[in-house]
């Protein structure tokens, strides 16, 4: 895979901000009453999600690395003011409904940690597909999360009556418990999802290897089977040091 | 006076940040593991909070209006917060070492809460408070955020052996039982 959609990958399913990170839960939790507002709230925080990655990713040479957080987060504010007025001018009932949540992107920990974790690392093309990778994972979990909760709770999508008339809808949906609840399912069918992932990779690196053992096997040198076999044998050894120097102080006391 | 009481008694309880305003969710979630580990960020929270809000408060009156420079506030309060955050970590540790001791860790943490910055924006823009208000409102938050910290992390040690379905540990299965305490809050919507 190209490494440019490896880090959209990555920001959509690996390291999906909302379900696999745990990242940005207020915003997640607080505007997705409806499909629009989770969407919107997903796009306003893409948008400077990429800015803010591509800005620091070209300043990453200029900033000294004592001072590098105060300035992301002054980086980071500039683009959230910006992007604040472009919605208060062009979309007022939008950014009404957001309300404090735009000016709250500052504090988003998944700005500022794309940022030290990536942007101020990497190249400007590499960081922009980043923040862009990691922008739409969280506005699909948001808009998954907006589309349940408006689904059941009011029983529209994005304001269309889509459920027949006969449907009751299910208040706390749209309600704050709602947006507790569904989250933590929505976490744990990812979490499900995942594991199951990671066992089917577990399984077939077992039936590969031969009867032989590693030393036999010619992907030996990349099995994860081998590294697993090392490190827990470099682990007994320094376990083993451990306690030898351990007796040897005691017996020096 | 009355009114001031209004005020606390609502931001700490009614309104509470976690359960109804969604704010200083991500330190909910983080440190809510062990209660003495709680009762330190509790505690650090309502320090710090209580301090940016009067101080935010006081800039915004006296400097930005004055000088027609609203449209930066939230540049100027996060900047303010990281200060104060550093500031008031130094002052603990030269003044009271056994107090840094305990919140000393927590600090740091405390910048990227949002119920900090949410506060200080909400003060100026939302419900046009002046200052002595302000400063109750971000003192009844942070115990509002307190109350619910405590609260949370004695159900986590609760829960800790409980037999919990294996995609639902961590952190879905706090959401839940976060839902599940909203709901009692919702109950307190009916006395003021």
């Amino acid at each position: 895979m190209n490494k440019y959609a490896e880090r959209i990958y990555n920001g959509i399913i690996k390291e999906n901000p909302s379900t696999v990170m745990i990242l940005g839960m207020c915003p997640t939790l607080a505007t997705t009453t409806t499909l629009i507002n989770g969407v919107g709230m997903g796009l306003s925080t893409t948008v400077v999600l990429v800015l803010a990655n591509v800005v620091i990713s070209l300043l990453r040479k200029v900033i000294p690395d004592e001072v590098r957080i105060p300035a992301f987060i002054v980086v980071i504010a500039s683009l959230v003011t910006v992007v604040d007025f472009l919605m208060q001018g062009y979309f007022p009932a939008l950014s009404q409904s957001l309300g404090v949540y735009i000016p709250l992107i500052v504090v988003n920990c998944i700005i500022l940690g794309r940022a030290e974790a990536y942007a101020s690392k990497h190249s400007v093309g590499l960081s922009f597909f980043d923040g862009l990778g990691m922008g739409i994972g969280f506005t699909l979990a948001l808009m998954i999360l907006g589309g349940i909760r408006e689904l059941f709770g009011s029983g529209t999508l994005a304001g269309v009556q889509v459920m027949p008339s006969a449907y009751t809808p299910i208040s706390i949906f749209v309600l704050q418990p709602g947006a507790f609840f569904v989250l933590g399912c929505l976490i744990a069918i990812m979490t499900k999802i995942m594991n199951r992932k990671k066992k089917t990779k577990a399984v077939e690196a077992a039936t590969v290897c031969p009867s032989s053992g590693c030393t036999g096997c010619a992907s030996s040198s990349h099995c994860g089977r081998r590294i697993f076999e090392e490190t827990a044998k470099a682990g007994l050894k320094d376990q083993v040091k451990k306690t030898e120097t351990m007796t040897n102080g005691g017996e020096q006391a | 006076m009355k009114e001031l009481l209004i005020i606390a008694i609502s931001s700490a309880i009614v309104n509470n940040v976690v359960f109804s305003q969604f704010l200083g969710i991500c330190p909910f979630l983080g440190v809510s593991k062990k209660t003495d580990q709680a009762a330190g960020m509790g505690g650090a929270v309502i320090f710090v909070l209580t301090l940016s809000a009067f101080v935010s408060e006081v800039l915004y009156q006296f400097i930005l209006v004055p000088l027609h420079f609203q449209y930066l506030e939230t540049i100027v309060f996060i900047l303010i917060i990281a200060a104060m955050v550093q500031f008031v970590e130094m002052f603990l540790k030269k003044t009271m070492p056994a107090l840094y001791r305990s919140l000393g860790v927590y600090l740091p943490l405390i910048t990227t809460n949002c119920a900090v910055l949410g506060v200080a924006l909400n003060n100026v823009d939302k419900y046009d408070y002046n200052i002595l208000q302000g400063t109750v409102n971000g003192f009844a938050t942070a115990v509002g955020f307190a109350i619910a910290l405590i609260l949370m992390a004695g159900i986590r040690e609760k829960i800790e052996y409980n037999n919990i379905p294996k995609p639902f540990k961590g952190t879905a299965i706090v959401l839940i039982i976060s839902g599940l305490m909203a709901i009692a809050f919702i109950g307190f919507s009916g006395i003021i």
